[in-house]
Order: C-alpha cells, then sequence, then structure tokens
C-alpha cells in the first residue's frame, strides 16, 4: 500500500453559534469565535489516498485528477466563503474543525476514483488540527 | 441545562447524519509549546560511558530546546456544539498537568517525574502521556513531541 497526500489551502470566515443556546450559554461555550460577525482563517487541508499503484503509470491516482477533484469540490465550495452561510453542506451545523473535516471527508470520499480516502487532515492553524481516518486506521 | 441540550441534539440530528454511522474516525489535535533544560545522564555509569552514550547531551550543566508537544485526543463529536472537547477545557488540563511544571524549568531537578527517569525525549513523551490521559473529557490517544526540527517523538501507550 502507497500513501499519497496532496495538500491545498483556503481562506474562509465562520462563527460558532448554537440557536438553542440562550446568548449567555452561547458565549460561555463558545467564547470569542460567537463573534456574530464571524472571523477567519487560512485553512490547511491535506488529503491522504491510500491504495496500490497502477503498474501501468506507477501512480496510485493522478496527482492532476486529485487536484481538480480538490478544486471542485472543496475550494470552489469553501474557499474565500462565510461558512456558515454559503457552504449549503454546513448549514445549520457548527463549523468547528472537526465539522468542517468530516464534511470534507464525506465530500472527497464518494469521488476518489482508485484507491480509497485514507486520512482528511484540516489545520484551522498550526497549533490546531483535527484528522479523519478512514475505518479501522 | 438539560433541556438545552436535548434541545439541542434533537436539532443538530435533523440536520447532520449520526455520529455511529459515520466510517470515519476524527481525532483533534493541538500543539503546545514549552521551552526547558534536560541533561541526558545516568548516575549510575561513569563519566566515559555518558560521554559514550549521550555525547555532548551529558555536558553536567545541561542545554535546552523548544520543546512542541501535539496532544491528540478523539471521542464522539457533540452535535450541539461541533467539538469532541471545548478547546478552552483541554486547553486549561493541560497548561495545568502539564505545560506549569515544564515550560522554562531544569526538568532534571524541578520536575519530580525525571529524578531517577533520564529525560529523554522519548521518557518525556511516556511521562506526559501519564500525565495527560485522565483528561475527562476525551480519549487520549497519542503524544507527539518535537525536541527540534529535525527530531520528533510519538507515544502512543502501551497497546
Amino acid at each position: 500500500m502507497v500513501y499519497l497526500t496532496r495538500k491545498v489551502e483556503f481562506s474562509a470566515s465562520h462563527l460558532y453559534h448554537n440557536p438553542d443556546f440562550s446568548p449567555e450559554e452561547n458565549r460561555r461555550v463558545f467564547g470569542k469565535c460567537n463573534n456574530p460577525h464571524g472571523h477567519g482563517h487560512n485553512y490547511v487541508l491535506e488529503v491522504t489516498v491510500a491504495g496500490e499503484p497502477d503498474p501501468r503509470t506507477g501512480m496510485v491516482l493522478d496527482l492532476k485528477e486529485l487536484k481538480e477533484i480538490l478544486q471542485r469540490e472543496i475550494l470552489d465550495r469553501m474557499d474565500h466563503r462565510f461558512l456558515n452561510y454559503e457552504v449549503p453542506e454546513l448549514a445549520g451545523k457548527i463549523p468547528t474543525t472537526e465539522t468542517i473535516a468530516i464534511t470534507i471527508w464525506n465530500l472527497l470520499e464518494p469521488r476518489i476514483p482508485r484507491g480509497h480516502l485514507h486520512r482528511v487532515r484540516l489545520y484551522e492553524t498550526p497549533d490546531l488540527y483535527v484528522d479523519c481516518l478512514g475505518n479501522g486506521q | 441545562m438539560k433541556r438545552l441540550i436535548s434541545t439541542s441534539i434533537a436539532w443538530a440530528t435533523a440536520n447532520e447524519p449520526a455520529i455511529e454511522r459515520m466510517r470515519m474516525r476524527v481525532v483533534l489535535h493541538r500543539r503546545y509549546h514549552f521551552a526547558a533544560s534536560h541533561r541526558l545522564h545516568q548516575p549510575g555509569w561513569t563519566a566515559e560511558q555518558n560521554r559514550a552514550v549521550y555525547g555532548k547531551c551529558s555536558n553536567p550543566h545541561g542545554h535546552g530546546h523548544n520543546y512542541v508537544l501535539d496532544v491528540a485526543v478523539s471521542g464522539p463529536v457533540d452535535p450541539a456544539t461541533g467539538m469532541i472537547t471545548n478547546l478552552a477545557d483541554l486547553d486549561a488540563f493541560v497548561e495545568r498537568q502539564a505545560l506549569a511544571e515544564f515550560d522554562h524549568v531544569y526538568l532534571n531537578e524541578q520536575v519530580p517525574d525525571f529524578r531517577s527517569v533520564v529525560p529523554t525525549t522519548e521518557n518525556i513523551c511516556r511521562v506526559l502521556f501519564h500525565r495527560l490521559r485522565a483528561y475527562p473529557h476525551a480519549r487520549l490517544e497519542s503524544i507527539g513531541i518535537q525536541e527540534t526540527a529535525s527530531n520528533s517523538f510519538e507515544y502512543a501507550g502501551e497497546q
């Protein structure tokens, strides 16, 4: 098994707010992330695909193809967007790093044409990142 | 409080697939920084043995590093908050259990865990794993430490 990782970056804004919480509860749980106007990050996304290289090409998956999938599924949706309001897959959810990483996994997993999605690693900052790992890993 | 949580879960489950049905495991990594000095030295060995094994790391007055600590925790993502654990809780716990005692100190002399344990980064990983595994809000997966940009270590407990 060989693991191939492609990294992309996107910039987006978000806020954390649960409409079922009182204003005090929202501030207590989410702190300054509850600021109603939102705030932004430069997200760094690393996507790892696992598989056996095709003996004819020597590739697990053509990187150009992966690049196009990431552009279409992730960057076109999320780059320079307000995640709460402009990304339908995040509507009604709290766009924490966990939630965004899970959403990215769900968008990519069925669309990887060869090999399989092994890991989605999403950095919100250099000191905070979330891994989604396929079951059994 | 109880009412709020049950309402929120009902609100969230209407909007996203149940965690149980997810086909992936989610692990949150948080990095922390501490600067400390240490000396690699076994008191039961001769000076020559210590020099042979530890080289300049055995210099008698110690030396220091900017350590980067990577704490990885896993668990279900609470639909009401979108979180495995609240970072404020994790930060406070790591500060109390680790950073307050490890930052800007001489590990050999000032951290009791290293009175009889050589503070190699391997052993610092193990000590921090045991100190942080009691975190009550998520499961500790692993401790990673970068001693320098070139050397890093990871400990995930005994399998």
